[in-house]
């Protein structure tokens, strides 16, 4: 097999990968857990040329020119829509929204339905977002074109570890750092383990980057046996913290909650939020990272959170929208007929 | 449907209540009137087992359903129905149309709800129920979380001498959960609840039920913890008994794996060691009854995102089967096998079957232990196949079935 070059023009680097489509060969994109390592390294190398192209004035290319991006959404989302749409966009496919409140499709066959039915509207990329873990999955199994998980319950958010796996990546890169991966940095996280999503992609996506992974939270919102993941838990924060390289915050997402978890907000700030004193704990010049939606004052102090030396929280918003024009480039270029694409792999994996 | 001649079963090995040996059985009027190396009398029905298994029919306790074809399918002779219907079973006329509903090449023995609507609050009209044919009350599929009802229940149940069928998890513990604590339900980002909320549950029950001396059958018993329990409480004398499906001696909580809601249980699949722990119960008898659980589910209840979609599986079809890999397994003989299957479950209903013994029901299966076949939920007689052993290999299969002596299949 003949190998390609990633285009990394904004880096100099360059990693030699598997030729077309073996170098990415699933049809979706569901959960880092499907991954392999170098396929997250491909996704990340192949965002390089969005994070340039959007810091350009004219930020438009028509390489999906004609294709049908279809976001449905059936739980809230602001910025997550907001970017796959932008996303989208930017790359000159025709982008729909689709609003699908969660109490109103929420039962039944009407799920299959809709997936059903977006099939139907010959979607070429499908991007989903649903409240219950492996929903994303049960609608890929019913339709027919790449489909992009954008969020499904407390299971994964691939994106989301992606971009902010790109992200660190270039604030490493700043700081001098060469290599491409993490290996040998400690991240710690902290916040609503249990209920999060982002925290479980995270966990999978910087642990196949070589990185150590420590998680932060009550016990009641530590999941059973994490470690099994190939994270360390903790219940110290300042434990937790003692020398790490990075510390991301989550919040609470009090919504997902039955029952009580936590006292009060003020108390949990207390043990938990990240404050100036707190992130002295941390490395020299430890970064700071936080997918939000924030809750100042909760999880994270405001001096902390906007700190422009050291915390990163704006640049995974600019990433995301890189990393999302990146999976969707990948994931179309069967349907687009792009050189190499064209076979099909539906039979998988065979090459990995 | 009554047996019109005397019928012999030659050539059989026979499953007797305390060993195997090669013979013949005869029948008459229903009933077993010679087991040994009787052979046929002039003008007797003859079948000829060919060296084959020759047991019990299966007395199946505690299914969701009456599905006949995958009963019959299964061994099944006898089966107790769950008060888990639409509407529940808690009244008497219910109670009394589900009694005569599988007759007469089925005989189902309704248990009654313990509650009414299976609330867990207010006592249903138990003793009307008994009247009407009920044979044993059950909280249904969840627990009864008010230890003043259960306790108020358990009393009842006594003085009426019905066993109480109890649901064995914490109901404030397992919540909204549909997954077991651990690795597993961690990757899949399942609400999950830990393993103990069934051993709470457990002894909470045992020790109402030895209050108020009750009989008390836990369904399902699936923790290494709660059976320890069990063991104990049935050490000093507590009229305890305990169930599984072959589900939790089979399957693990990996075979949730790609959020498969085949697998999808209440209680919910468990750790291998709580598996391995399981089989050793059976080994040696702290667990009394090996059921089907048969819950058949179509795809509205199933092909869902898995915390919405709704447990169970329909289990009918592969009871007998993966009973017979435990004895495959040397994890139990053959007589232990059917006394799981079919003389405990009969035991605790008061069905006067269960064994091949003179004077019992003639409800008798022919088997083949060693037959060969693959479990595939495209074709399965029950009305739904949400099996999760699909795609599985097994091995046994009922070549005959006898309800009280006429072949029904």
């Amino acid at each position: 097999m003949t190998s390609t070059r990633s285009p990394q023009a904004s880096a100099g680097l360059s990693r030699e990968y598997p030729a077309g489509s073996l170098a990415y060969p699933h049809r979706d994109l569901l959960g880092i857990g499907q991954l392999e390592r170098h396929q997250i390294l491909y996704l990340l190398d192949e965002a390089e040329q969005w994070v340039d192209l959007n810091r350009q004035p004219s930020k438009h290319t028509d390489l999906l020119s004609g294709l049908t991006i279809i976001n449905a959404f059936f739980e809230n989302s602001t910025r997550t829509l907001l970017s796959f749409e932008i996303a989208g966009k930017r790359l000159g496919a025709d982008v729909v929204n689709m609003h699908a409140a969660q109490s109103s499709v929420k039962k039944g066959e009407t799920l299959i339905d809709t997936a059903i039915t977006l099939n139907a509207m010959r979607a070429d990329a499908i991007v989903i977002r649903h409240g219950s873990s492996g929903a994303v999955e049960l609608i890929a199994s019913k339709v027919d074109c790449p489909v992009l998980n954008a969020g499904d319950g407390q299971h994964e958010h691939p994106t989301q570890a992606l971009l902010d796996a790109l992200a660190l990546r270039h604030a490493l890169r700043e700081r001098g750092h060469s290599a491409d991966d993490f290996t040998g940095l400690t991240v710690t996280i902290c916040g609503d383990i249990l209920h999060s999503r982002v925290a479980r992609s995270n966990v999978l996506c910087l642990t196949a980057l070589g990185a150590n992974v420590r998680l932060c939270a009550p016990p009641a919102l530590m999941p059973a046996e994490i470690e099994a993941m190939g994270a360390v838990p903790f219940h110290d924060f300042d434990a937790a913290l003692d020398g790490a390289d990075v510390a991301m915050m989550l919040r609470l997402q009090t919504e997902r909650m039955e029952g009580q978890f936590i006292p009060s907000a003020r108390e949990y700030h207390h043990l938990y939020g990240l404050t100036m004193e707190r992130l002295q704990r941390a490395a020299p010049d430890a970064l700071v990272m936080h997918p939000g939606p924030m809750n100042r004052g909760v999880e994270i102090d405001s001096e902390v959170a906007d700190m422009l030396d050291r915390s990163i929280i704006t640049r995974q918003v600019e990433m995301g929208v890189a990393i999302r024009m990146a999976a969707l480039d990948v994931l179309t270029r069967r349907t687009r007929g792009v050189d190499g694409w064209r076979e099909n792999i539906s039979g998988g994996e065979q090459w990995v | 449907m009554r047996q019109s001649a005397p019928l012999t079963i030659i050539n059989g090995e026979l499953v007797l209540p305390d060993r195997t040996e090669k013979g013949a059985i005869r029948v008459e009027n229903g009933l077993i009137a010679e087991v040994g190396l009787a052979g046929p009398q002039d003008g007797d029905e003859v079948f000829d087992a060919k060296g084959k298994l020759v047991a019990p029919g299966l007395v199946d306790f505690g299914v969701f359903a009456v599905d006949k074809p995958a009963f019959h399918f299964g061994g099944i002779t006898r089966a107790a129905v769950m008060p888990d219907q639409n509407p529940p079973l808690d009244y008497p006329s219910r109670v009394k149309l589900v009694a005569q509903s599988g007759k007469p090449d089925l005989w189902v023995h309704p248990l009654a709800a313990a509650t009414k609507g299976l609330e867990g609050r207010e006592l249903a009209e138990i003793g009307l129920m008994k009247q009407a044919g009920a044979r044993g009350v059950a909280t249904g599929r969840r627990w009864i979380s008010d230890s003043g009802a259960m306790l108020r229940l358990l009393q009842y149940a006594a003085m009426l001498d019905l066993v109480v069928v109890s649901h064995a998890e914490d109901a404030a513990l397992a919540g909204n959960a549909s997954a077991t604590a651990g690795d597993m339900a961690t990757r899949l980002g399942l609400p999950s609840a830990p393993a103990e909320a069934e051993a709470l549950a457990v002894s909470r029950d045992i020790a109402l039920a030895e209050m108020a001396g009750a009989r008390l059958h836990l369904r399902q018993v699936t923790t290494a913890r709660a059976l320890d329990l069990v063991r104990s409480a049935k050490a000093r004398g507590v009229k305890v008994t305990a169930g599984v499906t072959p589900a939790h001696f089979m399957l693990s909580d990996l075979a949730t794996a790609q959020f498969r809601t085949f697998a999808k249980l209440s209680p919910p699949l468990r750790s291998d060691a709580d598996r391995k722990a399981v089989i050793e119960a059976i080994s040696d008898g702290t667990i009394d009854v090996i059921a089907s659980g048969h819950d058949p589910r179509g795809a509205e209840d199933k092909r869902l995102p898995f915390s919405d979609a709704e447990p169970g599986m329909a289990g009918a079809e592969t009871l007998l089967a993966m009973a017979l890999t435990l004895v495959r397994d040397d994890a139990i003989d053959l007589v232990r096998a059917f006394e799981l299957l079919a003389a405990a479950p009969a035991a605790l209903l008061d069905a006067p079957c269960g064994k091949l013994e003179t004077g019992k029901e003639a409800d008798i299966c022919v088997i083949d232990p060693h037959k060969p076949w693959v479990v595939d939920s495209r074709k399965m007689e029950a009305t739904a196949g949400n099996t999760p052993f699909d795609g599985q290999p097994a091995q046994g299969r009922a070549l005959a079935l006898f309800k009280g002596g006429v072949r029904i299949g």
